[in-house]
């Protein structure tokens, strides 16, 4: 029977030689994720599990990053608890804070853990990221990743699929950011629920890896289970730069079954901005009008890698963020920040009056570092922009990606990247 | 099993945000996030909650984060069942795993109104709302479900499984 790129993925670690959609399977995980949000609920559903210690001391990830470092006493005592925990079972992938840390899903891929053909699960929904790579993975809930650490699996139902057909080259000022938005806008919030979205055709070697991560990692604001990308020497290299483990390469079969297919042609995309308070709610930049904003956002598991920082950095090279603005840069990772650093591109954001933030999620699940007061507009490259996400509930958060939103910390209101000029 | 209670009712979307907003995640006591849960949309529903009552809503609900603090806060908060169009797939397997019991029923979930006290077996599937006596029928669990809630959530199922 033909089979999804997912589906493979699933039986194998199934030990099956086929599944079909809807087929319940228990799968064996290679890695399993929590950070310190929601960590330490799986550590206290742990012991039902009845087991002493977790079932790979190398196969577990834990990060702390939502209100790490430490926001206030209650944050302390979580990232403690995940601490301690990773301490006495001996977890060989906890990352502190300053020496290796970073949002989880910029930092993952970043360390070599995910590799194309993995099955992952983490507790966080935009585990989803590492589609990227070619791997099968999903968000869960805290217990299911205790089931993960005790048991090293757990399970699924086999998703059906949305084919997404890319064809063509970006225009200047687009990138996968602005693709991801148009296809929730096209799908919906839950337009590919309990699905995953396969990603095909030839416009995909245009991509960039950093492209690749930001659609995989909101496939979950289009509600599907996972996004995956086919494995090319694209991400071949970059699995290799990053020391990750041997890779085993799935493809979809020719002739496998999709629900529905969506074709998207990369040279008719604009830059496109999700309006509050769902992503779906997406506008062309040339549709928008004027609105005028209090504050920018460039970080997050979705927009915080060195590309993006490039591109920010690129626009407010020698201009000044608007004065009635605030914009907040967070390079998602140590290592982000470091390269950042070198390459001058903190020096651009400092000069041009942003500040610049240790690698945390911080704002982008309102926990801290930017959180919004009532009726203030900001725009996020981050991914949800629901009500109360980044602060008080009558304040909105548009979503689009770092070219659109350091041109918009220039100009104090939505902007595209040609109008700072 | 049964449940019967007082509706509270909601439209499509809501989110894990609203259910439970991050600022209060600095805590995993669900005890505590009951007292939060969905302030955001309805500030006065963990004052008027009471235990057995029941969440109605239309589709995607528990869309966005896998916190698993959202289904365990609705349940800690005293909801004895969430019926709905449709649910967002985290969400669901989360309500399963920590045994919250949920329903999709798109014709009941549009039918009840905010106020009607309805009851429901878990059994059956079947839904009355009391207030008009329209019965409806929800899809039942598939068998591995049944299994999985019968054995007591996640951890009982599978350390029973170890030992099989
Ligand atoms: S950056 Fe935002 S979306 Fe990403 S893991 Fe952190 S809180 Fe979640």
């Amino acid at each position: 029977m033909a089979m999804t790129m997912t589906q493979k993925i699933l039986a194998a670690h199934a030990g099956k030689r086929e599944v079909h959609a809807g087929e319940l399977v228990m799968a064996k995980l290679d890695l399993v994720l929590g950070n310190d949000i929601t960590t330490p609920v799986a550590i206290g559903e742990f012991p039902k599990f009845g087991r002493e210690s977790v079932f790979d001391k190398e196969k577990i990830a834990l990060v702390p990053d939502h209100f790490a470092p430490n926001k206030d006493i209650k944050a302390a005592t979580q990232c403690a608890t995940m601490r301690c925990f990773a301490k006495a079972q001996g977890i060989k992938n906890y990352f502190e804070v300053g020496h290796d840390c970073g949002v989880e899903h910029a930092l993952l891929p970043e360390k070599g853990l995910v590799t194309a053909g993995d099955c992952i699960i983490g507790a966080d929904s935009h585990t989803c990221t590492y589609g990227a790579v070619g791997a099968f993975s999903t968000g869960v809930g805290s217990t299911d990743m205790a089931c993960g650490m005790a048991t090293g699996e757990t399970w699924f139902r086999v998703p059906s699929a949305i084919k997404v057909t890319v064809n063509g080259k970006f225009r200047p000022n687009v990138s996968g950011k602005d693709l991801i938005l148009h296809l929730i806008g096209l799908i919906g919030v839950d337009g590919a629920r309990y699905q995953s979205l396969e990603f095909a055709g030839e416009g995909i070697a245009e991509l960039t890896m950093d492209d690749r991560f930001t659609i995989a990692n909101m496939a979950i604001e289009a509600g599907a289970k996972n996004g995956i990308f086919p494995v090319d020497a694209r991400t071949l290299d970059y699995l290799k730069a990053h020391g990750a483990k041997e890779p085993v390469v799935y493809a979809a079969d020719e002739d496998a079954k999709y629900e529905r297919e969506v074709v998207i042609d990369l040279c008719e995309l604009e830059p496109t901005v999700a309006f509050p308070h769902l992503p779906e709610n997406t506008k062309k930049i040339g549709e928008i009008g004027e609105i005028k904003i209090d504050q920018v956002v460039i970080g997050s598991c979705t927009n915080g890698r060195i590309g993006d920082m490039r591109i920010a950095a690129a626009i407010m090279k020698g201009k000044k963020v608007h004065p009635d603005v605030r914009c907040i840069v967070i390079p998602a990772t140590q290592r982000v920040w470091l390269e950042s650093m070198r390459e001058g591109l903190l020096e651009i954001f400092a000069e041009a009056g942003c500040v610049v933030s240790t690698p945390t999620c911080g704002p982008c699940l309102g926990g801290y570092m930017g959180i919004l007061a009532k009726g203030e507009k900001c725009v996020a490259t981050t991914n949800r922009n629901f009500v109360g996400r980044m602060g008080h509930v009558e304040s909105e958060i548009y979503l689009a990606s770092p070219a659109v939103a350091a041109a918009s910390a220039i100009a104090g209101k939505i902007a595209a990247p040609e109008e700072v000029k | 099993m049964k449940a019967e209670g007082k509706v509270f009712k909601y439209g499509d979307n809501v989110d894990t945000d609203v259910i439970i907003p991050a600022r209060y995640l600095n805590t995993p006591d669900m005890k505590e996030l009951a007292k939060h849960c969905m302030e955001d949309i309805d500030s006065s529903f963990a004052a008027a909650v009471k235990e057995g009552d029941i969440m109605v809503a239309g589709k995607n609900f528990g869309c966005g984060s896998s916190r698993e603090h959202a289904p365990a806060s609705i349940k800690a908060a005293g909801v004895s069942c969430v019926i709905a169009s449709t649910f967002a797939r985290i969400f669901y397997r989360n309500a399963l795993n920590i045994g919250l019991p949920i329903l999709e029923c798109p014709e009941a979930a549009a039918a009840i109104e905010a106020g009607d006290t309805v009851s429901v077996d878990f059994e059956t599937g079947v839904i009355v709302d009391l207030a008009t006596g329209a019965k409806f029928r929800a899809e039942p669990f598939p068998p591995f479900m049944q299994d999985l809630i019968a054995a007591g959530g996640l951890g009982a199922y599978m350390s029973r499984r170890a030992a099989e």
